[in-house]
């Protein structure tokens, strides 16, 4: 049960092993051990190593390049084994290293599992044998809503609001998105148009949960379905373009945002065209995770948010209104939720259809734990789910591995992430708690 | 002694008596904010109340009395579609059955201080095992029956239980494992039975399931299958493991404060892993009302919202079984009058009654709002909304 850490030195040895740090230890080598093994099967069922390969996000048969895959799986159970043996002689020093070298067994066990999935295969006529392909633009789009999603959650908890209607938040920034951005013809104004009304559930749940000292998750979850009717229903009134093709056009044939392509930095191998050759509201989120670290760790406000949400009976003794901050960072949330959902309608597809968001807030939530409430971390954890997301996407293409099994990859490792390394995550110690002035 | 023990008796009883009549009225107060709203909405999406809208400075009456028109045409669709006569009531009770259950094992986990948005996943597994034993099986009538309720209710059990297992060993928090693992349910587990030889239909290429054999199914009157008789015997059943049970009383000392209730020697784990696996038996039966009761085939749109729904209808019955069958009847009457609002002149669509289920539940949880509205005092939300701390503070 005890989850205290053991006494650490200058350098960050572990002085003294308690339970804790044993058991830590025995996880690393058991994973790491299963994802030698796993890799080492990999790399014996490779028969013919030749694998297609490109940096691009789509495969040409003229620029294409091959590998060859037991170099690859093997070098990865080569570093594996390494990273097994110094884990098993807890030799693997606390701090980023143990960092990187988990983050580097991550990478090998994806190498090892990708060179199995793509060798053997029998060429097809015209198309040859499917390559692989860059995943990172993919990455970045999938990230998008549920990164701007998680940082709402983030400032939400932050300042002791749970908030569990990142959901309906993206429901209503999407519809409203998808109205706006048809309404005014820009899809800047559709981005305007998710953030207000994503302001507008995040008004809701601050007066109930702030004024009203509601139970935040059963807020959460009525607001959801509110949402989620609300959406359905008013999605019921437009008519279609073929009852109305006027009104319909206004209200619901958003103009959807285009990629725009940063000049130099797009050239960059690999991460440039990941990174910078996306939408206007992949900016904005890259813009919203600096804009919330910042806030959070580096200003007046954000010292005070994080007082409010930890102990808010101290802030209010030195005469700051609790109400007040907590709001705010409810508000600013809202933002970015709402731009969140925006995503699922002038960021991609176009018009709304129901439910379009289909339950990855709650992803976004989970990414707030699994980020331990912190704005870098959920961003990670969100990037995480993008990555599975667009793995999912690039591994359906062959028939390997059953699609059911690879829908269901994502929300599987969440649970494995969450159950086996997160575990008691602390969250901020009032969140959840409304604060009754006494 | 015994005197003063008999006005303390007399003075709990009518306190409790105090708080019911509150409860009741705050309900209603709620129910009419719902409906008012929805009122609003259904003017405001009326053609010809919005056509009329255009002129409503020089005609307002014109406005007003198409309004008053779909409104009272929609609200009497509503009332006679869901309890109007024979087959709408049965109708009405055949969807309550499974609210009500799934409600009472949301119920049931939250009064333990967990929080089970699980329910569609559990009732997603129990389904296939209930119908699985349905369609393969070949066993005497009623004996059938009891068999596919009880793999339902073993299989829901034991995904539920997995959560609260998760949760007593590793902390992991129950909202994301329970939401994760519906996810798996949905589209891991259901879409590979539905296209395994198992579960699909014979000669069908959609993920489809067959139906239960005859001998598989609930008896019926009528048109009403016995569904909510079950319902009932469940949450009498959840009414004893609360109030009358050892185990109820752990769960809930759990529920409202677990590190006292740790100290008084309960076992904390054992307490969160119980109530998940009661809260997934529920789930199961709830699954056995639409595979077993209304004999639906099992495909992947035929969960809906159910999972969701059953937190509003456990949280409008305020954790309580009573509460929550009204609830599950309210909610269940609300979504088969939404159906016959769609099939009036006015063609308000049915996604109206989530809509009016959502805002009651908001109005209920907000006594203050409702008071604020109405002039009455003002109070704390009731103990089932209540923020935990304030549960704390009032203990």
């Amino acid at each position: 049960m005890s989850t205290s850490t053991a006494p650490r030195t200058a350098s960050g040895d572990v002085a003294i092993r308690d339970r804790a740090d044993v058991l830590r230890q025995v996880k690393t080598v058991v994973v790491l051990a299963i994802a030698a093994l796993l890799v080492l099967l990999f790399a014996l069922s490779v028969d013919d190593p030749k694998i297609y390969w490109t940096l691009e996000e789509r495969a040409r048969l003229d620029t294409r390049r091959t590998l060859n895959a037991h170099v690859v799986a093997w070098s990865a159970f080569g570093y594996l084994v390494v990273a097994l043996v110094l884990a098993a002689l807890n030799r693997i020093r606390r701090g980023w290293v143990a960092g990187l070298v988990f983050f580097g067994a991550g990478l090998a066990f994806y190498a090892g599992f990708l060179m199995w999935f793509f060798a053997d295969q029998r060429e097809l006529a015209g198309i040859g044998a499917i390559s692989i392909v860059n995943p990172l633009p993919q990455t970045v789009l999938y990230a998008t809503p549920l990164v701007l999603g998680a940082l709402a959650g983030t400032l939400c908890e932050r300042a002791g609001v749970v908030n569990i209607a990142i959901e309906g938040q993206f429901l209503m920034g999407a519809f409203f998105a998808s109205v706006a951005s048809s309404l005014a013809y820009s899809a800047e104004a559709g981005l305007l148009g998710g953030a207000l009304a994503g302001v507008a559930v995040a008004s809701l749940l601050a007066c109930f949960a702030i004024k009203f000292h509601i139970n935040q998750i059963v807020l959460g979850v009525v607001l959801i379905a509110l949402c989620l009717g609300l959406t359905n229903f008013l999605l019921g009134q437009i008519p279609t373009a073929r009852e109305n093709p006027v009104l319909a056009s206004y209200l619901n044939q958003p103009v959807t945002l285009d990629p725009i392509r940063i000049p130099v930095l797009a050239d960059i191998p690999v991460l440039g065209p990941a990174l910078f050759n996306q939408s206007l509201l992949a900016y904005l989120m890259y813009a919203s995770v600096a804009l919330v670290t910042w806030l959070l760790f580096q200003t007046r406000w954000g010292l005070r948010v994080r007082a409010v949400g930890e102990h808010p009976k101290a802030v209010d003794t030195v005469g700051i209104n609790v109400a007040r901050r907590r709001w705010s960072a409810v508000l600013l949330g809202g933002v970015f939720a709402g731009l969140g959902g925006a995503f699922f309608t002038v960021g991609s597809t176009g018009a709304f259809d129901q439910n379009p968001s289909n339950g990855q807030g709650f992803i976004a939530l989970a990414a707030v734990i699994m980020g331990r409430w912190h704005p870098i971390g959920a961003t990670a954890a969100a990037t995480f789910f993008g990555f599975m997301l667009a793995t999912r996407d690039q591994l359906s293409v062959l028939t390997k591995i059953d699609s059911e099994l690879l829908s269901a990859a994502p929300y599987l490792a969440t649970v494995i992430a969450v159950a086996g390394f997160v575990g008691r995550v602390r969250p901020p110690a009032a969140s959840g708690e409304p604060y009754l002035k006494s | 002694m015994s005197e003063a023990a008999a006005t303390v008796q007399e003075e709990e009883k009518q306190e409790r008596s105090a708080r019911l009549r509150d409860d009741i009225v705050t309900t209603m107060l709620a129910i009419v904010a719902a409906l008012l709203i929805g009122a609003v909405l259904i003017a405001f999406s009326y053609e010809r109340s919005l056509d009329s809208l255009s002129y409503v400075f020089s005609y307002p009456q014109d406005f007003f009395r198409h309004s008053g028109d779909a409104i009272w045409t929609s609200y009497e669709a509503m009332v006679k579609g869901s309890v109007g006569s024979i087959s709408a009531l049965s109708e009405t009770l055949e969807r309550a059955a499974p609210l009500i259950c799934a409600g009472l094992g949301v119920a049931l986990a939250f009064r333990a201080g967990l929080f089970n948005i699980g329910a569609q996943g559990q009732m997603i597994v129990a389904a296939l095992a209930a119908g699985y034993v349905g369609w393969t099986w070949d066993l005497p009538v009623g004996l059938h029956l009891l068999v596919s309720i009880g793999a339902a209710v073993v299989v829901g059990g034991c995904y539920g239980g997995f959560v609260g297992a998760l949760k007593a060993r590793t902390g992991a928090h129950e909202v994301i494992t329970t939401i994760m693992l519906n996810y798996i349910a949905l589209l891991g587990i259901l879409a590979f039975a539905l296209l395994h030889p198992a579960f699909q239909r014979p000669g069908q290429t959609e993920p489809l399931s067959d139906r239960v054999a005859d001998s598989a199914a609930y008896p019926v009157i009528g048109d009403l299958h016995l569904g909510i008789l079950v319902a009932l015997l469940a949450a009498a059943l959840t009414w004893w493991i609360l109030d009358r049970s050892t185990l109820g009383f752990q769960l809930k000392a759990v529920g409202s404060n677990p590190e006292a209730a740790r100290t008084a020697g309960m076992s904390v784990p054992m307490a969160y892993t119980s109530a998940m696996v009661l809260a997934g038996v529920f789930s199961g039966l709830a699954a056995t009302m639409l595979v077993n009761g209304d004999r639906f085939a099992i495909s992947s749109t035929l969960f809906g919202t159910i999972g969701f729904d059953a937190i509003t209808v456990a949280l409008l019955g305020r954790g309580k079984p009573l509460g929550t069958v009204l609830a599950g009847l309210l909610f269940g009457a609300l979504q088969v009058g939404g159906r016959a609002m769609e099939a009036t002149s006015v063609g308000t669509s049915p996604d109206l009654a989530q809509v009016l289920q959502a805002l009651i539940v908001l109005f209920v949880a907000a006594p203050a709002l409702i008071a604020a509205l109405t002039r009455r005092r003002r109070r704390e939300p009731p103990p089932a909304f209540a923020a935990p701390s304030t549960q704390e503070e009032a203990a």
